[in-house]
């Protein structure tokens, strides 16, 4: 275990690994999914800031930014994990996103963006048998996530609604 | 490879030029329909990381007062007016003459609202009027929305296109200052264009400029 305590800072389409005690924090989450997966024992834990749901959007451009896609993110998160001793078994994920920042009257795709991505994220967390302890995802509001690796407890912000730990 | 390594400087110029004819059309009419002088800046063109583009609005947690809209037509784009919450509240009291409303938090009242889409639209509008006349492209706005958020989560949205194929974006932002405001710290109003990876060539040939050229 280390000494004094650091948030670690997640940007959009990122992925950064932390112990306890640190805490790891991603802001401004709007139709993108902060995305958290950790082992409770040894206390490792990992979050990625997730775009879109599929690599297959990048239609074939090399190299990606695997932090980018719900897809590649998981697998690249679990993975890294892993490497850091955390065990596949007691890994569990906790969600927070996937909003619809803006209230259109059309049916696109594009705009459903923030639904899909939850969709997909489920759906590959699922694909790699790892459990969904916790989500806070939908609505329509922007969300800023801290998630504390000691407790594994994660505080999601809004503007309007205060803070929830889920 | 990504767009961003066939961009040289004269295209940067050629960005920066339309920033300035949309934003300084815009300025003209927030100056009038709020009755006093409003000062553009030089507008900026810069090729930005995901991350680097939050920073520009104060940071993914700032609270802001957005409007969106999509630019359709010959070239595509996402297009943002931002305001701080407090210029915000400050523009849409003067405009609908009630000095109750406040967009600090909910409920906002309708008519604010409608007075802030419409704020949006007509600033927006004779941006991307001006911008059509100067490149004689057809440019359709669609309707436009708004937001009251935090930055990061509004932004994020009209990277959507981008980032698909993208890591970073060219942004072509312009700053709009309140005449009587002392403090150059603080900057009254963004906006933000976010064209789609393939948008950049139509619009560069439409000023006779070639993508593969400098």
């Amino acid at each position: 275990m280390k000494g004094s305590p650091e948030t670690i800072k997640v940007g959009i389409a990122e992925m950064k690994l932390g112990l306890a005690p640190d805490k790891i924090r991603t802001s401004g989450l709007g139709s993108c999914v902060g995305a958290v997966i950790y082992d409770p024992v040894v206390k490792v834990a990992g979050m990625v800031h997730i775009m879109l749901p599929d690599s297959a959007l990048a239609k074939g451009r090399e190299p990606i930014n695997h932090a980018k896609f719900a897809d590649t993110a998981l697998t690249k998160l679990v993975d890294a994990l892993l490497a850091q001793g955390g065990k596949k078994e007691r890994l569990k994920a906790k969600i927070a996103g996937g909003a619809q920042m803006f209230q259109f009257d059309t049916k696109s795709e594009q705009l459903r963006v923030g639904p899909r991505n939850v969709e997909a994220v489920k759906t590959v967390l699922e694909q790699l048998h790892i459990f969904l302890a916790a989500e806070d995802t939908g609505g329509n509001c922007g969300r800023t996530i801290i998630f504390d690796i000691e407790t594994s407890l994660m505080e999601v912000r809004t503007v309007n609604k205060g803070i929830a730990a889920i | 490879m990504g767009y961003e390594k066939k961009i040289s400087s004269m295209h940067l110029d050629v960005l920066k030029e339309i920033g300035n004819i949309g934003a300084g059309n815009a300025a003209t009419a927030l100056s009038v329909l709020l009755g006093k002088k409003i000062d553009m800046e030089v507008p900026t063109v810069r090729i930005v990381s995901f991350d680097e583009i939050m920073e520009l609005s104060g940071g993914a947690d700032n609270m802001v007062v957005a409007v969106y809209l999509r630019m359709e037509g010959d070239a595509n784009g996402n297009m943002f007016f931002i305001l701080p919450i407090d210029q915000g509240t400050k523009y849409i009291r003067k405009m609908i003459g009630d000095d109750t409303f406040t967009f600090s938090h909910p409920p906002y009242s309708e008519m604010g609202i409608s007075a802030m889409q419409e704020l949006g639209n007509i600033l927006i509008g004779s941006y991307l009027t001006s911008l059509s006349d100067f490149t004689g492209l057809h440019l359709v706005p669609s309707v436009p929305a708004i937001s009251i958020d935090m930055a990061g989560a509004i932004i994020s949205y009209g990277l959507l296109e981008i980032s698909q194929t993208e890591d970073c974006a060219i942004v072509i932002e312009t700053s709009l200052d309140e005449n009587s405001c002392r403090n150059p710290d603080i900057v009254n109003g963004h906006f933000f264009l976010l064209l789609d990876p393939d948008s950049f060539s139509v619009l560069f040939s439409s000023v006779g400029v070639d993508i593969d050229e400098g």
